[in-house]
């Protein structure tokens, strides 16, 4: 635990990953402080989980310099390892054990004692509410469970940094909302995360800070608020109008609002005063079948920085 | 209607005939070609052979049965499992006019029709080995594609009930492999220990073994041949009797 | 790949750990793999073998065809064993499962991974070779005090096989692959002097099945428990050994740069 005092559990300089041709990081430098929640947003294919690889010591650095815990992935790559948890994006559980077993083994795979492992095992099981499942086939799990299962495994060795690749992805609401609430209290506890997401409301209910990805470079960095106060406003105004008088809008919106964004389906005016700015379209004659006034969030900020949305 | 379900093992089976024709072709080259020539050298030196003929001719039409048992025996299992259980291909197919005993039907066809492809290559190889000469040795391809399905029917009932793969391998082991080592196809049945002659006998490879055998060295006397038959044969209904109320308590409950 | 530092895979420990705990849901499948060779040297060693009766050995004296067989199986047991641990299995956890990946984001390496499953390849082989010369001694078919050697050469052989095993799944990338290399096994197991000696073949053929990786393995076998020992042997351990050694190396090398990547 003393180097993680003095030294920050993840700093990365210029860091670079390539696969042949394929540039996925492209001199990235971040570094996340002890006992904070860190994020890492972006649409796939952005270089988030390549990035976690790289954290995680099961992919060598292209060039650049990255530590974990003050050290060398490169050369510290087990001892580092031992004081990880890793929530990978797809769930790689051992089919072959059940519930319990799964965490049993992974404790074992951190040197720890067998005893010392069952009782983990068993209270992890309750922290991620499956204590009942635990002599289960891990394939008769729902997916929500699996995924509580993959977190209370990456908890086994009670890491100083817990990295979690899309911790919810492919969950319905209610299993997110579930492992959301188990991730808060970790954190509450001073775990470290690192977490990717293209989820702008999981990033903003679990991050301190995050980096904004895109195309394998940071676009922006911040705290959830700092980013939505520097790259959006306080309030968005959405208007939809029929498909083909969308076309037509083009121009007639100016000066309504600080910024003013067509996509596709929708018109996003950017501004401080919603009502405002809807009672102002509206004097202009011009008729939307819906509009509606929300608070601005990282998902404009994203558009704002690329041009496009984090999931297409 | 059970056309379609013979269909649709033909568009499967036309994704990976290429294995199947290499392991029905190189298994029987293999095994005639270690055993039946190098072993056989041994056994000739020996004895002469067995019962008078070189031991290749001996162990041809043997291992031939015991090829079909074993084919029949897989085909029975994990791809019928599958059907019912992993692919639920069984569950579509009833969602449209096919009953349960249209899935029978193709199934036993289908099977029938694979054993005639396994023993025609097989053939093919022991003619190559110049032990099947005779054009009455052609029979052999019926006959032993008829002891592949005595194996196969009760087999796919057995896999009707079957909710893993679990208990496959167990069989393979402790059934299909001993009867295929010690069932009568390697050396006659008259040299095991009395008890287990008696066990022999009852298991349909016993007479398989002999119907193939007599007709590739055409010496098969014709009651010793209606025996036979109609052990095959009362293998094979037995199985169907059995597969029909499994297998539709198993799909439609 | 860049420069690593050398460490010793203390923890393939851990593999043979996780192997042995799944074991247990699936024991009578291990089990029942020392059947096979037990019905072989009934089937073919006794059945067979009252058709063919004694077998010269080389140095002018001849044993009865299941002293003969025997050893045969014995070594091929091994080998079975090992290589279907180092394919089907290795497959199973690399790609489908994706255990591998799961393992080595603990410390647990690359190459503790890898030496555990040789090496837990190499323990179901020796389990089935242990097996089964217990049932040769129950039968009466050990010829000589050398054969107390015959479970230590079928471990070496059980690592070489699974050695090699392991390698070729690095190579494999479906399963339709491990089919073939099934139908390469097969051959070997037939042809590799299991049934009969090699001098029933002509010269070339006898040449050349005389370099194939099992015929190594019973002729070592062979020799510890018939008594047929000489200084041949030791060019079947080295052989076996040499084997045994490549194959781990290519497969930790190819695992190391297809896991961490």
């Amino acid at each position: 635990m003393t180097d993680s005092i003095a030294s920050p559990p993840i700093s990365a300089r210029n860091l670079v990953k390539r696969f042949g041709d394929l540039v996925a990081v492209d001199g990235i430098d971040f570094e996340v402080a002890a006992g904070e929640a860190f994020g890492f947003l972006g649409p796939n294919g952005a270089g988030k989980t390549s990035t976690m690889r790289m954290i995680a010591c099961v992919s060598p650095v292209t060039s650049g310099r990255l530590t974990v815990f003050g050290k060398d992935p490169e050369v510290y790559g087990a001892e580092i390892r031992g004081r990880l948890g890793v929530v990978p994006q797809a769930d790689n559980l051992d089919l072959e054990l059940t519930v319990r077993e799964n965490l049993i083994m992974y404790a074992r795979y951190f040197d720890l004692a067998w005893s010392e492992g069952r009782k983990r095992a068993d209270e992890l099981l309750e922290f991620v509410q499956l204590d009942e499942r635990a002599k289960d086939k891990v394939d008769d799990l729902s997916g929500g469970m699996k995924r509580r299962l993959t977190i209370a495994r990456a908890l086994i060795n009670q890491p100083d940094l817990l990295l979690l690749d899309e911790p919810t992805t492919g969950l319905d609401p209610q299993a997110r909302h579930l492992v959301w609430e188990r991730l808060y209290r970790l954190k509450q506890r001073g775990v470290t995360l690192a977490l990717t997401t293209h989820y702008m409301d999981e990033a903003e209910q679990l991050c301190d800070r995050l980096v904004v990805m895109d195309k394998a470079k940071i676009a922006a960095e911040g705290t959830p608020r700092e980013l939505i106060a520097k790259y959006s406003t306080k309030e968005v105004l959405e208007l939809r109008f029929p498909a083909d008088e969308q076309p037509a809008i083009d121009g007639r919106l100016d000066g309504l609002a600080d910024r003013v964004e067509l996509l596709p389906d929708r018109v996003l005016l950017y501004t401080s005063d919603g009502e405002e700015a809807a009672a102002a379209v509206h004097r202009r004659g011009l008729r939307p079948e819906s509009s509606l006034v929300r608070r601005g969030t990282l998902e404009d900020v994203f558009l704002r920085l690329t041009g496009r949305s984090l999931i297409d | 209607m059970a056309v379609r379900v013979v269909e649709h093992n033909v568009v499967v089976f036309r994704r990976l005939w290429r294995g199947y024709i290499m392991v029905s072709f190189f298994t029987p080259l293999f095994f005639l070609a270690s055993m039946g020539l190098g072993l056989g050298s041994l056994v000739n030196r020996g004895s002469g052979g067995v019962g008078g003929v070189p031991y290749i001719d001996y162990l041809a039409p043997g291992l031939l049965a015991a090829t079909t048992m074993q084919a029949a025996a897989f085909e029975c299992m994990y791809p019928i499992l599958a059907k019912i259980l992993w692919d639920r291909i069984y569950d579509a197919m009833l969602a449209t006019r096919l009953s349960v005993r249209d899935v029978i039907a193709g199934e036993v066809a289908w099977v029938a029709l694979r054993m005639l492809m396994v023993a025609t290559i097989f053939w093919v190889v022991m003619a190559a080995f110049g032990v099947a000469h005779t054009f009455e040795s052609l029979l052999v391809i019926p006959a032993a594609a008829l002891n592949g399905l005595a194996f196969a029917t009760p087999i796919m009932a057995f896999t009707a009930t079957q909710r893993n793969d679990n208990a496959f391998s167990t069989i393979f082991r402790f059934v299909i492999t001993p009867l295929y080592l010690l069932g009568g196809a390697f050396f006659p049945i008259s040299s095991l220990p009395g008890a287990l002659q008696a066990v022999a006998w009852a298991t349909p490879l016993a007479h398989g073994v002999e119907l193939c055998r007599g007709l590739v060295l055409g010496d098969l006397v014709p009651a010793q041949a209606v025996l036979h038959l109609t052990v095959l044969l009362a293998y094979a209904i037995a199985g169907v009797v059995f597969v029909r109320p499994l297998l539709t308590k198993r799909l439609l409950k | 790949m860049s420069v690593r530092t050398l460490r010793i895979p203390t923890r393939s420990v851990r593999m043979i750990e996780r192997n042995a705990m799944a074991f247990r849901h699936n024991w009578m499948v291990i089990f029942s793999g020392f059947v096979e060779p037990v019905l072989y040297l009934l089937g073919i060693g006794f059945g067979i073998g009252s058709l063919v009766r004694t077998i010269p050995i080389g140095d002018g004296h001849t044993v009865s065809y299941a002293v003969f067989v025997a050893p045969a199986l014995m070594a091929s047991s091994a080998m079975n064993g090992a290589i279907y641990e180092s394919t089907f299995n290795l497959f199973y956890k690399l790609r489908y499962a994706r255990t591998f990946e799961a393992v080595i984001s603990t410390p647990v390496g690359v190459e503790d991974a890898t030496l555990g499953e040789v090496m837990w390849a190499i323990g179901r082989g020796s389990l089935y070779s242990v097996g089964f010369v217990i049932v040769m001694l129950a039968l009466g078919l050990v010829a000589s005090p050398w054969a107390i050697l015959a479970v230590p050469a079928s471990i070496l052989v059980g690592f070489a096989f699974a050695a090699l095993g392991a390698a070729l799944t690095t190579f494999v990338r479906q399963w339709q692959d491990l089919d073939i290399i099934q139908l390469a096994l097969q051959p070997m197991f037939l042809f590799s002097a299991t049934f009969f000696p090699v001098t029933v073949y002509p010269p070339a053929l006898r040449l050349l099945v005389e370099w194939t990786p099992l015929y190594r393995g019973i002729d070592l076998v062979r020799g510890l428990t018939t008594g047929g020992v000489g200084p041949g042997l030791l060019g079947d351990v080295a052989y076996l050994a040499v084997m045994g050694l490549i194959g781990v190396t290519i497969a930790a090398l190819r695992l190391r740069s297809r896991l961490l990547k």
